[in-house]
């Protein structure tokens, strides 16, 4: 339908009775509703919801102090005092991944936080505008995707400086062309529906009609990408961690636990079974929520 | 189609090109000198000033960046700041190791995966289909890293059955050839430098493939499932045909167009997790050695590697685009030009 239809169109009818607007709370109450029926999917969401709890009743619920070390204590083995026995330092292991799941689900959240803010500015701006704007926007997204996304986060983190903060800028950096291709896509599926031309045609501005228009129809397949784009963001976080890269001594981090601990790989390998492991849980719970959202919104992937 | 490849191909370079500004502008322009960190913190300033001087780092920024570029189109990408050696005789030193793993990685992958993603879509709902699905899911929630530490417990330190780092006993190493420890021991007929060889490669490769082959398994799970479920199946079955050649030769060829292009992109990104694989196998390839550069400020070579793993990166999504068309000749390249 040509701009000029649609005028008319609008001008003959009211445009309340000509264009029924979706609203995306019903939306997301219908993913919620599918996603209840997903057990993987709500397994996922307990696991999440303890994770936090366990993050933010850190310093209730350690045993010890996760930084003291008592070199007396040093190794000690898995056993009743010590639930996940003692590292190098003498420091308790279940104290320092309790406190490592603090790092771990901040840097995880603000990172796609990072990600997804600018991902979503640029990916609506080369979706919306087409043109020149789309083309230096993504053809810019194509040269970051050529590059391995962990080798430019720790190029990054070399011109950055080490330090946790410094990682969360250097994950979320990594991704964000992920999700401007995903906005872009989702944004040019939509942008010719009648109702975008409708808002543009009684003269709402760019800005409102991206805002207020198309992102909330668009906004299940960012909520999909952001869960799954949490565990990678933990995945490169722990990865930056093992390379030394991650968190200042003595914080505890997981991936810095794994890194530090790799000399004692046969005399105490359990100083690496449990921080992996915990990584492990935290990558599979935002997986399985990720995977569950994808199929409530895709009834074709639902049926598989 | 010959149009279409050099339109692709003519395509890349401006993305190689703006893949060379980022490297460049995040080494050069956001990093801290270099000099410092190469010479020591004890250097005076006369001994730094005449380091800089020497490696071109004075020029203005464009300056280096027009020099960087003109070595890079013949190949020359400088000199290590730490060896002095040129640089593409260090990649070349360590780039059979990376490769070599990788391909071992993907093959690893891709044949397992397949395995179990088509006989998962064939006997759907099974416990071999809920086992395969919960492995292919650990399989992608697992980091590599961690994977190879457990890899190394199990079968280095508990079992003793294989080593748990480097290419091979150095006793036994190769000299010259291809730098393929595989192929050299194989030519020069040492078989038990080859059997070593290979008892090398099997745990990192397998730590390095397992998240490709999880996504394989996957992905040739649900292919088949939608193969199998297409009206020529029905007809082939209802023709009589035998229900294991209906899924080798009807369901398995089909579903293997997909599955295709997601080996391909899989054995890119492979290139990404050989940095965090050959940290645990001190295994002696590209990646474990580009990370020790960004940290030392090498800037040369770290310039080099990220340009040639973002070459070989692109050049692979082109081959699978185009392999991808050529499986299926449904697809038309003007379509995907637009």
């Amino acid at each position: 339908m040509k701009l000029k239809d649609l005028k008319a169109d609008v001008e003959e009818n009211s445009l309340q009775q000509a264009l029924p607007l979706e609203k995306p709370e019903s939306r997301l109450k219908e993913m919620w509703e599918a996603l209840r029926e997903n057990n993987a999917a709500v397994v996922g969401l307990c696991i999440i919801l303890f994770l936090i709890l366990v993050a933010i009743l850190a310093p209730l619920i350690m045993p010890y102090d996760p930084n003291l070390s008592d070199m007396s204590k040093s190794f000690l083995k898995p056993g009743p005092d010590h639930w996940f026995g003692t590292d190098q330092l003498g420091r308790d292991i279940l104290s320092r991944i309790i406190s490592g799941a603090r790092i771990s689900l901040t840097v995880g959240l603000s990172a796609v936080v990072i990600s997804l803010t600018i991902g979503v500015v640029l990916g609506s701006i080369a979706g919306y505008f087409g043109g020149k704007a789309d083309i230096i926007i993504m053809r810019f997204m194509d040269m970051m995707l050529a590059i391995p996304s962990i080798l430019l986060a720790i190029a990054f983190m070399a011109a950055l400086g080490k330090g946790i903060d410094k990682a969360v800028i250097a994950i979320g950096l990594v991704s964000i062309p992920e999700y401007a291709r995903i906005v872009r896509g989702s944004i040019l599926s939509v942008k010719e529906n009648d109702y975008v031309q409708a808002a543009r045609v009684i003269g709402n501005k760019n800005s409102r009609i991206i805002f207020k228009h198309i992102l909330p129809n668009v906004l299940s397949s960012i909520v999909v990408r952001a869960t799954l784009g949490i565990s990678t963001a933990v995945l490169d976080t722990a990865a930056l961690g093992f390379l030394g890269l991650g968190v200042q001594p003595p914080v505890a981090e997981w991936g810095d636990m794994l890194g530090r601990a790799r000399g004692f790989i046969f005399t105490a390998p359990y100083t690496l079974i449990f921080p992996g492991l915990a990584i492990t849980i935290t990558v599979l719970a935002f997986n399985l929520l990720g995977d569950g959202l994808r199929d409530a919104l895709d009834p074709k992937s639902r049926k598989n | 189609m010959l149009k279409y490849i050099v339109k692709r191909i003519l395509m890349l370079i401006p993305v190689l090109l703006g893949v060379s500004v980022i490297v460049f502008l995040i080494m050069r322009v956001f990093s801290p000198d270099p000099a410092p960190i190469v010479l020591g913190q004890h250097a005076t300033a006369e001994t730094v000033e005449k380091w800089r001087e020497a490696n071109g780092l004075n020029s203005p920024i464009y300056i280096q960046y027009f020099d960087f570029i003109k070595g890079a189109v013949t190949g020359d990408f400088g000199t290590s700041y730490y060896t002095k050696t040129p640089v593409m005789k260090e990649i070349m030193s360590r780039f059979p190791a990376t490769i070599e793993l990788a391909i071992a990685a993907i093959i690893l992958a891709s044949i397992i995966g397949i395995l179990i993603g088509a006989i998962s879509a064939v006997k759907k709902n099974s416990i071999f289909d809920n086992s395969g699905m919960i492995l292919a899911l650990i399989g992608v929630s697992m980091p590599i890293f961690w994977l190879g530490i457990l890899l190394i417990i199990l079968f280095s330190g508990i079992l003793h059955i294989l080593p748990s780092g480097s290419r091979i006993d150095p006793l036994l190493q190769p000299y010259g050839g291809t730098g393929f420890y595989m192929i050299d021991t194989l030519v020069s007929g040492d078989m038990e430098a080859f059997v070593d060889a290979v008892k090398h490669l099997v745990l990192p490769a397998l730590a390095l493939g397992m998240y490709s082959m999880a996504i394989i398994t996957r992905m040739t799970r649900s292919s088949m499932l939608d193969t199998l479920n297409q009206d020529y199946i029905r007809t082939a079955r209802a023709k009589g045909i035998k229900d294991g050649r209906v899924i080798t030769h009807h369901a398995l060829r089909n579903a293997m167009i997909p599955v295709t292009t997601v080996i391909g992109l899989q054995l890119g990104s492979l290139l990404g997790g050989a940095v965090l694989t050959e940290t645990v196998f001190s295994w002696p390839g590209i990646g474990h050695y580009t990370v020790e550069c960004i940290l030392k400020s090498d800037f040369p070579v770290v310039q080099g590697i990220v340009l040639l793993i973002a070459c070989i990166f692109v050049l692979i999504n082109l081959v699978v685009d185009i392999f991808y068309a050529f499986l299926d000749p449904r697809i038309k390249f003007s379509k995907k030009e637009a």
